[in-house]
């Protein structure tokens, strides 16, 4: 075989026959999944998921902000991959999927008061299912990503087991839970076995041009990080004129002790940013779309013992039968708490009642249940 | 029938082999600047004047009315900037890019087509204004390939006053053009979709039209157009503008290949297809799905083929040209070109029929938008 990149190589890209579809973002990760399955000789194709046009709310983008999700460097780097790999390479526009079911319930449920996730709700409605659909269309069965989790068919009882990446600092499982059995079936993640520093070493062993790219960190679509300027500048493009946006910071009596501009600038939890000077440090603690206010309160106020959870998604077993004894993430780089889920009315819900009360328990984010490394599933705190 | 096989003749063509003989020779012969008053100059300078009478020909006008410049983008741009002067712009929301960009940046009023997608004359009379200079109408359409009625427009700025610039990108080579007689003042043509090379385009002037040139330097192309000329590629857009190709055979090829698919393929339309067009172009939309996941499928089967335009980034946008004929953005994302050219035989439509039915069946299959009730 000519050496890879040599226009000889490039000449003789196959038009593979059921090929696995490869998710490239034009990171490292998704990079060495290219390259790792090319290397074993699968025949792969490579696809860009563009998502978002980072010019739509200029003044957004984080100075000097590079490797962000669907920038043109992201583009051209995933294809100078694709290039060198020798592999088929498309970018695939998902912008209108995107918007509809990750950027408008982003925004209508940070106005409700909630904090959402906007990267599972990308998992679950865009990443897997519309992808799925195209590589279906296109003749490939399996799709790979780069994400760090592990996925088994569990021979016993003929389910498909997720399992955390071996490396926890790395683990995406958190953004995961809501794979269906249909969507696991045909899903690879030939990382969830390694560690990043393993998977650079991998991409620098296997010449990947992106090896040494630093990881992007924020939501992709809000690059930095500044969601209620994000959902300002939305609302503004739209021509959605904003209904009274400011209102009162109360204490957990109802006592204002200050004034806000808009429930959607904060999250439960949060301490700065509150404009408050009182003697001891305050977080808000609840915020009411309803009345527009925001309620604050000192840090124990923040505890919580129980949560319920909707919409709930079961990966190891078909639904949630009776009370097991599991460890919950409330957050990605929450450490993972002890508790018991009980089964309520609906098979879609679960109450958690933790061992020790956790803190800023936070609607709109995900609680997700493991049995160590195995993924159970999770849900939608309420 | 393996292998690959091109139907993406209006994006660009394959350079024809005489064509790159042509070039060839003056890449390697003649590699004087060709102005310089020295033999090899001089030499220079007679090949890139015999291109010029040889574009001139195609185009029905005399050498010294033609302006070479780098491409169809540039020339459309010479145009618009060069000609309109301050003045008020009339032209369609069908143009290509190179037209609505430079549309953008002067004070202009973009006139839609018809849903057939022509663009009435009597819709741009009315749009015409005290202070219109320039109108600017393309001949053929790039992604429906429907023919304009030019002459008809051009009779209308004729008597208003106002000069008229055509995009003839497309037409040229493919239809009759009389750049003089159909009245075009000003008319821009290019070489790569004729099987000539990228980096060589033309436009037309009319003897006493008066145009700012747009890159300034020496005084190159009667001072229109500086830079030192591209000899090689002029040589090769004079060879290409030579050739006589049976457009005919073509457009019974074109005929083919559409009636096959919408016999072959239920719940599809051929866009545009009541109106005048060009014999090798057709706009076909498939019901439930997307133009860009078939281009992918097609090309996974060996088949170039085209959907919409495509961004920055190299994703595919619904095709404005559509949005403007009407469709809905979602029957614009389902629509496929297929442009024919040179190459393209009886056996390769056929099995063209058979990888688009192949591949509409099984993306529909998958495809959440698309009822397969009835």
């Amino acid at each position: 075989m000519p050496p890879p990149g040599s226009a000889a190589f490039r000449r003789r890209i196959p038009m593979p026959d059921k090929p696995i579809a490869v998710a490239m973002s034009g990171g490292v990760d998704s990079s060495t999944v290219a390259a790792l399955l090319r290397q074993q000789g699968k025949p792969i194709v490579g696809m860009t998921m563009q998502l978002w046009n980072q010019r739509r709310l200029p003044g957004l983008t984080a100075e000097g902000a590079t490797g962000r999700c669907c920038s043109l460097d992201d583009v051209y780097d995933a294809r100078y991959v694709a290039q060198q790999l020798g592999i088929p390479y498309y970018v695939v526009n998902f912008e209108s999927r995107f918007e509809d079911q990750v950027v408008k319930p982003f925004v209508e449920q940070y106005l409700s008061g909630r904090t959402p996730i906007p990267c599972t709700l990308c998992n679950n409605f865009v990443k897997f299912d519309p992808f799925l659909e195209l590589a279906d269309g296109l003749g490939a069965d399996l799709v790979a990503t780069g994400h760090y989790a592990r996925v088994e068919l569990d021979e016993a009882s003929h389910r498909y087991h997720m399992r955390t990446g071996v490396d926890s600092s790395k683990d995406q499982t958190y953004f995961l839970w809501g794979l269906t059995q249909a969507q696991l079936a045909r899903t690879l993640f030939p990382l969830g076995g390694y560690t990043k520093p393993q998977v650079r070493e991998l991409a620098r062993s296997l010449n990947v041009p992106v090896a040494e790219k630093h990881d992007s960190q924020e939501i992709c679509f809000v690059p930095n990080g500044d969601y209620a300027a994000f959902i300002d500048r939305y609302f503004e493009e739209q021509g959605i004129p904003r209904q009274q946006a400011h209102g009162e910071i109360v204490d957990r009596e109802g006592r204002p002790v200050g004034s806000h501009a808009g429930v959607h600038h904060y999250t439960v939890g949060q301490r700065r940013g509150l404009g408050i000077a009182k003697g001891e440090p305050l977080y808000v603690i609840a915020t009411e779309p309803a009345t527009q206010r925001v309620i604050v309160g000192r840090n124990e106020d923040l505890l919580r013992r129980e949560l319920t959870v909707s919409d709930a998604n079961w990966i190891a077993f078909p639904a949630l039968t009776e009370p097991r004894r599991v460890q919950v993430k409330i957050r990605n780089k929450h450490a993972a708490a002890w508790a018991t889920i009980d089964p309520m009315d609906a098979p879609t819900r679960a109450r958690v009642c933790f061992d020790e009360p956790q803190r800023a328990v936070t609607p709109g984010q995900a609680a997700v249940f493991y049995d160590g490394d195995l993924v159970l599933g999770g849900g939608w705190i309420d | 029938m393996p292998g690959r096989f091109y139907f993406d003749h209006n994006a660009t063509t394959p350079l024809s082999e005489t064509v790159w003989e042509a070039m060839s020779a003056a890449l390697k012969d003649e590699y004087g600047n060709a102005s310089s008053i020295h033999h090899f100059g001089q030499m220079a300078k007679l090949r890139l004047e015999t291109a010029r009478r040889q574009v001139a020909g195609l185009l029905g006008a005399s050498a010294k009315d033609v302006v070479f410049v780098s491409g169809g983008t540039e020339a459309d741009n010479l145009a618009l900037l060069g000609a309109s002067r301050g003045g008020h712009l009339v032209t369609t929301s069908i143009e290509h890019p190179a037209v609505l960009a430079c549309a953008r940046r002067l004070n202009s009023t973009l006139v839609a087509p018809s849903p057939g997608g022509v663009v009435a004359p009597e819709d741009i009379k009315r749009a015409l204004r005290p202070d219109t200079t320039l109108v600017s109408v393309m001949h053929a359409n790039n992604e429906t390939g429907v023919l304009q009625p030019i002459a008809e427009i051009a009779a209308i700025c004729r008597a208003a006053g106002v000069l008229f610039h055509s995009d003839g990108v497309q037409a040229a080579g493919k239809v009759p053009v009389r750049a003089g007689d159909s009245g075009a003042d000003l008319y821009s043509i290019s070489a790569h979709k004729i099987n000539g090379p990228k980096g060589a385009g033309a436009l037309y002037v009319r003897p006493g039209v008066k145009l700012d040139a747009q890159i300034h330097g020496g005084r190159h192309e009667r001072e229109r157009r500086a830079g030192t000329e591209n000899v090689p590629a002029m040589a090769g857009f004079g060879c290409a503008a030579e050739q006589q190709h049976d457009w005919n055979a073509i457009g019974e090829l074109r005929d083919r290949l559409e009636r096959g698919i919408l016999r072959a393929v239920g719940d599809t339309v051929a866009h545009g297809a009541n109106a005048p067009r060009l014999p090798n172009t057709s706009n076909i939309g498939f019901d439930g799905i997307q133009g860009e996941a078939m281009v992918i499928a097609l090309d996974l089967r060996g088949f170039a083929v085209s959907s919409g335009s495509a961004c920055s980034s190299g994703a595919v946008e619904p095709s404005h040209v559509l949005l403007a004929m009407g469709l809905a953005p979602d029957q614009a994302r389902s629509s496929l070109r297929f442009s024919l050219g040179l190459g393209n035989t009886a056996a390769q439509v056929d099995s063209l029929i058979e990888a688009v039915a192949d591949a509409a069946s099984r993306l529909r299959r998958v495809s959440a938008t698309y009822s397969h009730a009835g």
